[in-house]
């Protein structure tokens, strides 16, 4: 369980988080909404390290990871998985190597079982195939599923994905949605999700928090998020013409 | 502005700082460290060996135009092609050119990863980008350009032989008679330290411009010329700086 403690962000003068205190919940698929700017991806860089909080702070199962030494912080990063916006892989590594990194630098296992990993993990992701391809090589959702593959490969507690299906058709984006709450629920990691599609927040959303410009403006469950009365949540939820038309029948 | 010359220059030693850590795995840093000294050193050497053979050849037929004189013994042609390339030319300039050729590829490829996420992804990963990425990269730099300088120099006296040979401007005899003639070791030395420290400015300069990366590819192309800027700058006042303290 991660818990979020009054955590506020500042960049210069202007204040990007403002008093977020939230918790995303282990063995669940929590999602962070929002419009773009509105702090979905500062918020995710306080959590994993990436930004440190001006104010507030972020407890990984009761350790709180703004007090502690250099070597618990890197203890917990080594239970930590991220799927970055870009998928972030490693140009000069082919898919395999990629996968494998992680292991080598921070496990202590011998090549054939570092090989069994990868190979589990890639088949997880289903890349099993292509795993001598390099990142220019593969699609966009190829390489989502291949930064999901590098994600996991330490077995981490904890699974961040910001904005994993961005730039990605629908059946594709709803594939990697599946991937990620049958990875959560299969390995009972804390799974924390930036997303603003709406086909997400009413399939995968076990728990979301609404960040609305900086400020936590709601959360709830994707059962309560249709059916909400919260004006920005409305605002945002039923911003298309199709959802206003869904809304209406 | 000089607040904000001495801000980056104390980013610079913070970044030094972070660079300067304990590998995390020797074995995977070795095998970086063979790695860039490959792409360092085998990279540069056909843009060294031409640049110091032209470096050479026009260094010879300037000297003997410029000491037509029967005052002056034939000898010191030789003698004076030798103590540029040795002393300045080749620690110098082929350091700038390297500055240039090198430093813009550790810029290039550092700062798109830093624009691509990939330093941050390392960073969630435990591991300390700054030293897992730049530590090999300085550390063969002063490893390998030594080693190049130490190959411009020959070529750069060969480029003067070969000179001698098709011009005859002076003759072969005098020209190896000046390259031999008073030769002390200290010169290599000074010629050695300067591209150490050299090659250490070069590979950090350029690795922290490529670090510190904040935006795009606008942003990437803006810190490839300001760290091939400064590293020079600095080379040049380096090079006054220990010229002064050792000779």
């Amino acid at each position: 369980m991660i818990e979020v403690n009054n955590v506020s962000k500042y960049f210069g003068n202007t204040r990007v988080l403002n008093n977020i205190k939230t918790s995303f919940e282990k063995g669940k698929v929590n999602l962070v909404i929002g419009r773009s700017g509105s702090g979905k991806t500062v918020l995710m860089k306080c959590l994993v390290g990436l930004l440190t909080p001006d104010e507030g702070n972020v407890l990984y199962d009761g350790r709180d990871f703004y007090d502690i030494s250099d070597d618990e912080k890197k203890s917990i990063r080594t239970e930590m998985g991220m799927v970055f916006q870009g998928a972030a892989l490693f140009d000069s590594m082919n898919i395999q190597e990629n996968v494998m990194f992680p292991l080598n630098i921070l496990k202590d296992m011998s090549k054939g079982e570092k090989l069994d990993r990868v190979n589990f993990c890639l088949e997880r992701v289903d890349l099993i195939n292509s795993n001598k391809l390099f990142p220019a090589e593969l699609s966009g959702g190829m390489k989502k599923r291949a930064a999901i593959a590098r994600a996991i490969a330490c077995n981490p507690q904890y699974l961040f994905c910001d904005e994993p299906n961005s730039g990605l058709d629908p059946k594709t984006a709803m594939l990697i949605d599946e991937l990620i709450v049958e990875i959560t629920h299969d390995f009972g990691i804390t799974t924390v999700v930036n997303t603003h599609d709406l086909n997400s927040v009413i399939t995968i959303g076990e728990k979301i928090a609404f960040i609305y410009k900086g400020d936590l403006a709601w959360c709830g469950s994707k059962e309560e998020v249709l059916s909400t009365d919260n004006v920005l949540l409305n605002d945002f939820i039923y911003a298309q013409p199709l959802t206003q038309k869904i809304r209406h029948i | 502005m000089l607040i904000r010359v001495l801000e980056i220059v104390g980013e610079y030693f913070i970044f030094l700082g972070k660079v300067f850590r304990k590998p995390e795995k020797w074995k995977i840093f070795f095998k970086k460290l063979i790695f860039e000294m490959d792409a360092m050193g085998v990279g540069s050497l056909l843009i060294v060996s031409i640049i110091s053979i032209t470096l050479g050849s026009v260094i010879t037929i300037q000297t003997a135009l410029q000491i037509e004189s029967s005052w002056v013994p034939a000898w010191t042609v030789g003698f004076t092609v030798r103590t540029s390339v040795v002393m300045e030319l080749c620690p110098t300039i082929i350091s700038l050119l390297l500055v240039g050729n090198l430093g813009s590829r550790i810029t290039s490829e550092i700062g798109s990863m830093r624009v691509t996420e990939q330093i941050d992804a390392l960073e969630v990963m435990g591991i300390n980008p700054a030293s897992f990425l730049v530590l090999p990269k300085i550390i063969a730099s002063i490893i390998v350009n030594p080693l190049l300088i130490i190959f411009s120099i020959f070529f750069a006296l060969f480029g003067g032989y070969l000179t001698v040979l098709l011009t005859n401007v002076v003759t072969m005899f005098d020209f190896i008679d000046g390259i031999t003639s008073f030769f002390r070791m200290y010169d290599i030395y000074y010629a050695l330290t300067k591209t150490t420290v050299f090659a250490f400015v070069m590979s950090s300069v350029c690795s922290f411009y490529g670090y510190r990366i904040e935006g795009g590819a606008l942003e990437l192309g803006k810190a490839n010329t300001q760290g091939i800027v400064v590293a020079s700058f600095v080379l040049l006042i380096l090079n006054l700086v220990i010229t002064q303290i050792m000779l």
